[in-house]
């Protein structure tokens, strides 16, 4: 990853906008990679149209993790449960501004598995698709 | 010890391996810490490799047409290498497998499958990495036998009272422990450990994957019953591992996979299995691969075991001195004479991928994760560590590098 995304990620990592619990909450969904001990939980308020209104994260994890959902979450703010639905992984290294490799790929895509895990209701994350 | 490695024959050493020539990154060369999952490969090895699919290369054990003798030669000639490197008498108790996972899971389909009840009980560790442990649940679950294990103290040392009353009071068939722990670097007292097992009637099984490279074993002298390694952790290549075992026990263990070479005779619905250890290498093996096993054998007998031994000695002390002193790194483990050339640690709270990430800019290759022993780190209740191991190539310059690129991640994340 080039220097200019690795600086966005240790600043969204050490001083995130967007860490935090909503009570109350439209929306929460919580997932981890046991392999490395990421963990992510998302809250989310929705308006009658369908519209987030406010989103937060909380968890630990790696830099990649926790700045990828700091970033995710800031950039869905606005958007319907419908868009939100579209998101995919290329979606998510745009944010971040970089390749990753299949380990830190698995960091990085986690916050969309959690949002994505919310959005469609879902019981378990592991029926989360990212396809 | 009295024997070492002079700082001279190390670099003697690290001029044999090819890829401690490569930069990681412009400008930036490699400072290979990462030993304990992979061993990098002296020339030697390669070239024998190379060599043989020049120039040697036929199936073996059936051909009768020069090359196909001599690559037979070649690959009978290496186990008998590798039985005199772990002081076996007889050649015959070198099983080939694919790696130190194939050689357990072996045992665990053959020999425990064919000799345990419903009830019986395996005493394992806490500290297993989990190629011996997840085959023996397997078979666990198969046959209703139940799975005890030896405690883990906080300094990282199995609980050898724990283990007595825990022989006494379960009465095991089977003992199957690590000799090395790749995560805490302890050194198993596997002698006493083995003597007690037999002592209740158990068998034992050591896993070697990490001791094998990196001490001395005799299995005379500790009287395993099983013992099982890697090539590829010493100095060899992948894909190629040793099951030792007792003559008197392959003899008696069924078949593991079926197919060419495992049988003397076979009918449309019936065969004969082979003699030991044939018998349990099936099809067509990895045969330049076990060419470079032996070459790696003669590699390090080249240098002696007592010889890598104490020269890793003298390395984990360094490192340990020198880790202790960063403020806030935890090297979970016990002290340097009770274990290995590997160290373990948590730091400040960064967490384990972003110290792998920001050290291979440097160039230095560590391992961040749990290591293959999940239940080793709930134990001590952390979910990842990283992982900086040491072998012959290593020197005490890149301990000091290890330890100034830690001084930075403590900047970038502090």
């Amino acid at each position: 990853m080039d220097d200019l995304s690795r600086q966005l990620i240790i600043e969204r990592y050490k001083y995130p906008l967007y860490r935090g619990i909503l009570e109350p909450h439209d929306i929460t969904f919580a997932d981890e990679n046991p392999v490395c001990g990421d963990h992510i939980r998302i809250d989310l308020r929705v308006d009658e149209a369908g519209r987030v209104t406010e989103a937060a994260f909380s968890g630990e994890g790696c830099s990649v993790s926790q700045a990828s959902a700091d970033l995710l979450v800031e950039s869905i703010i606005g958007k319907t449960l419908d868009e939100i639905k579209q998101l995919t992984k290329d979606d998510v290294l745009d944010l971040l501004g970089l390749e990753l490799g299949p380990v830190r790929l698995k960091c990085a895509l986690l916050p969309l598995k959690v949002l994505k895990g919310g959005v469609y209701g879902l019981q378990n994350a592991d029926e989360v698709s990212l396809e | 010890m009295t024997t070492s490695i002079s700082p001279f024959a190390v670099e003697r050493i690290r001029a044999d391996f090819p890829v401690l020539q490569r930069e990681v990154h412009p400008g930036v060369p490699l400072i290979y810490l990462d030993s304990t999952a992979t061993a990098q490969k002296p020339r030697q090895v390669i070239e024998v490799m190379n060599v043989f699919y020049r120039q040697a290369n036929a199936n073996i054990h059936r051909g009768i047409h020069a090359l196909a003798e001599e690559a037979t030669a070649a690959y009978e000639d290496a186990r008998a290498k590798i039985a005199r490197f772990i002081g076996a008498a007889d050649p015959r108790e070198i099983v080939y497998t694919r790696n130190t996972t194939e050689s357990i899971n072996l045992v665990a389909y053959t020999w425990a499958r064919r000799n345990l009840q419903t009830g019986d009980v395996i005493l394992l560790t806490e500290m297993e990495h989990h190629s011996n442990l997840v085959p023996w649940q397997i078979v666990a679950a198969e046959k209703g036998l139940r799975l005890e294990f030896v405690p883990v103290t906080e300094e990282g040392l199995l609980d050898l009272e724990a283990y007595h009353r825990l022989l006494e009071q379960h009465r095991p068939k089977l003992v199957a422990f690590t000799h090395m722990s790749n995560v805490l670097g302890t050194v198993n007292p596997a002698k006493e450990i083995i003597a007690a097992a037999h002592a209740i009637g158990a068998l034992a099984l050591v896993d070697g994957a990490q001791s094998v490279p990196h001490l001395p074993v005799d299995v005379e002298e500790l009287q395993a019953d099983f013992l099982a390694f890697s090539a590829h952790k010493m100095c060899g290549p992948t894909g190629i591992g040793a099951l030792y075992a007792r003559r008197e026990l392959l003899e008696a263990m069924p078949p593991f996979l079926g197919g060419g070479d495992m049988i003397k005779k076979v009918e449309l619905r019936s065969f004969r299995v082979n003699e030991v250890p044939h018998k349990f290498e099936a099809g067509t093996p990895a045969i330049a691969e076990a060419v470079g096993f032996g070459v790696a054998v003669d590699y390090l007998t080249s240098i002696g075991m007592e010889a890598v031994e104490a020269y890793e000695q003298s390395i984990i002390a360094y490192a340990l001195e020198r880790l202790s002193e960063v403020p806030g790194l935890k090297v979970f483990g016990p002290s340097a004479e009770h274990k290995g050339a590997v160290a373990s640690f948590t730091f400040q709270g960064i967490h384990p991928h972003d110290i792998a990430y920001e050290l291979d800019r440097d160039g230095i290759a560590v391992r961040a994760g749990h290591h293959c022993a999940m239940p080793l780190h709930n134990k001590f209740h952390i979910p990842a560590t990283t992982r900086a191991s040491f072998y012959i190539y290593n020197t005490r310059a890149e301990v000091d590098k290890l330890v100034e690129a830690l001084y930075k991640v403590k900047e970038l994340y502090g």
